[in-house]
């Protein structure tokens, strides 16, 4: 059978990304461009700044990823792009690049998901998963737990009531003066930290089993952040020689002695790890499936990878997880679930337009 | 030769072919902000009715600012797919110049005005001498009262155009003591058939830029940016 090349295009956040990937499984090209930089400077994503540095991008990502798979544009038999969700003037970019050179070139043009282009990461990882699956996905703008039934049909179990987890990791980062992003250095810093130090809560949602909170824990971080300043502000507990240099948001110079900011650390990022772990190990369970995914940048995270390994093991389940390129956004992703769709006959018209809360499995 | 003009810095959507002697097709939409769904099939229908195909083009023209940062960006993205795909220069032509042309050769000053908000216009000065389009205030982001000076320093009679002309019509009809006059609808809005015309000018004169290197001129730093610089 002939094989099938689909051009991927990714720009929903700050990765502006392409991709040539032949049948869905095989990548031949993965070209991203970061800004992660630039947005530092500003504690987070930027939206406008992301979309001017996409312009600049979006051509000579798109054209690199072509020579690096050493494919030509007639050669391709579908272009993919990300419609939503995610910010609204980077998807614009993506989708009107995509648009063009689908017309130009004279290609169908597949519209993706960009959550179905998480979950499908893992088909460029695992080249024998197939659905039905469980798949946890977490990532700094989603926090799903869903059943993939099929390719390209998902049901959802259930979803964050107020934060992402990545928005938690990145608010708590900040807290702690870790800065952005706050995931992989939360990540790095709590392997020096002991995750028994403080015990922040681990939300359950009355009535939805399989639903998350993450504000919670968020807010459980800063309050005793807070109460530790009043402490030692009221002289109630030790503190270090240089808490009398401490600025108004210095919160770590007046943590108690013993307790340091890896352990802050190691504490949050214990009682994230707990409730998506005990989630998915439930709902897998629940509905009688044997295979589990993660996937989406949070599913780097290294507690994460470790502590759903040995749920899974004790449990009979079998995890899979994609490398952490194909976690980070990417356009790799894009094109492996363009290609199911586009096998579905799925495919979209000129009119595609950029759908900034698009929603999945509903 | 023909080349593919497009509009999207504002309300207005706006697409046509032309060559050196006629414009041969043109589409303009002032309905919804909705270019995203609607610029490219547009471009399908113009190309598609002048019996023009993607291949034949020389270049690709497009308004490349000042104008609403997300129009500008759908322009610029879609004009840089098509211009990779069919290996075309792109011609980056200033907003406020070609809003201009849609008076070209009239005898008054023309003062084309976009909505910049915030009491703000992107908007220049301009006169046409001898045929030829004279800029004698660049297209700039201003507050309107400082381009109003300069209108009035002139002392001549001033078409005022673009839809900066009709957000602050009130403001400038107190402030510009010159004898003035504001465009009807049908010449007061972004047209291609205007980028086009200078597109060729452009184009003659080499002033080509690729998919690669454009990008559109904002005329103003991201909310984020300003801020930032502010501070330090």
């Amino acid at each position: 059978m002939k094989s099938t090349y689909i051009l991927a295009i990714e720009s929903s956040c700050d990765e502006t990304a392409a991709a040539v990937v032949r049948d869905g499984r095989c990548v031949l090209s993965n070209i991203i461009s970061s800004q992660i930089d630039l947005h530092a400077l500003y504690g987070g994503v930027v939206p406008e700044i992301a979309s001017r540095k996409h312009i600049e991008h979006i051509i000579p990502v798109t054209t690199e990823a072509l020579k690096a798979a050493n494919v030509s544009l007639a050669e391709i038999d579908a272009v993919a792009v990300t419609y939503g969700p995610g910010l609204v003037g980077s998807l614009l970019v993506g989708v009107g690049a995509a648009k063009a050179i689908a017309y130009a070139a004279k290609k169908p043009l597949v519209g993706v998901h960009h959550i179905e282009g998480h979950i499908a990461a893992n088909y460029i990882s695992h080249p024998d998963l197939e659905p039905p699956f469980l798949c946890l996905i977490v990532s700094g703008g989603h926090t799903h737990l869903a059943m993939i039934e099929d390719y390209g049909s998902c049901r959802i179990l259930g979803r964050t009531h107020d934060d992402a987890a990545g928005e938690a990791y990145d608010k708590v980062a900040r807290a702690i003066g870790l800065g952005y992003p706050g995931g992989p250095k939360i990540d790095r810093l709590a392997k020096e930290g002991n995750p028994e130090a403080v015990a922040f809560p681990r939300a359950h949602i009355e009535g939805s089993p399989y639903d998350f909170s993450f504000s919670g824990v968020k807010s459980a971080v800063l309050n005793y952040l807070n109460s530790c300043k009043m402490k030692a502000l009221t002289g109630e507990t030790r503190h270090p020689a240089n808490m009398a240099h401490a600025g108004e948001e210095d919160y770590l110079s007046y943590l108690p002695e013993g307790i340091t900011q890896a352990d802050i650390a190691a504490s949050f990022q214990a009682a994230v790890v707990d409730v998506l772990t005990m989630r998915t190990v439930a709902a897998a369970k629940a509905q009688g499936v044997k295979k589990v995914a993660m996937a989406g940048g949070v599913a780097s995270n290294s507690a994460l990878r470790s502590r759903m390994r040995e749920l899974c093991e004790e449990n009979g389940l079998c995890l899979y997880y994609p490398e952490p390129i194909f976690c980070t956004d990417n356009a790799a992703m894009i094109g492996a679930a363009a290609y199911y769709e586009y096998r579905r006959g799925v495919t979209h018209d000129w009119t595609l337009n950029a759908v900034p809360n698009l929603k999945l499995g509903e | 030769m023909k080349i593919l003009a497009i509009d999207s810095s504002g309300a207005v959507a706006s697409v046509a072919v032309l060559n050196e002697t006629a414009l041969i097709g043109e589409i303009s939409l002032n309905n919804k902000r909705t270019h995203s769904q609607s610029l490219l099939p547009m471009i399908d229908e113009v190309l598609h009715m002048t019996e023009t195909t993607g291949e034949e083009l020389s270049g690709i023209a497009i308004a490349a600012g000042p104008g609403s940062f997300t129009g500008l960006r759908i322009g610029a993205s879609t004009v840089k797919g098509l211009a990779m795909v069919y290996n075309l220069p792109i011609i980056a032509v200033p907003t406020v110049d070609a809003l201009a042309c849609n008076y070209y050769g009239a005898s008054p000053l023309l003062c084309p005005l976009l909505d910049a908000r915030r009491k703000q216009v992107y908007g220049g000065l301009y006169r046409f001498t001898e045929g030829k389009l004279q800029v004698l205030v660049p297209q700039t982001c201003t507050m309107l009262s400082e381009l109003l000076q300069k209108v009035n320093a002139l002392g001549e009679e001033v078409i005022f155009l673009g839809d900066g002309a009709d957000a602050y019509r009130e403001q400038i009809a107190a402030g510009c003591v010159v004898s003035h006059v504001f465009a009807p609808s049908h010449m007061s809005r972004q047209r291609a058939g205007s980028v086009g015309l200078l597109a060729l000018q452009y184009m003659a004169e080499n002033k080509c830029t690729t998919a690669v290197e454009f990008v559109p001129e904002y005329l103003r730093k991201s909310q984020a940016e300003q801020e930032r610089e502010a501070r330090e």
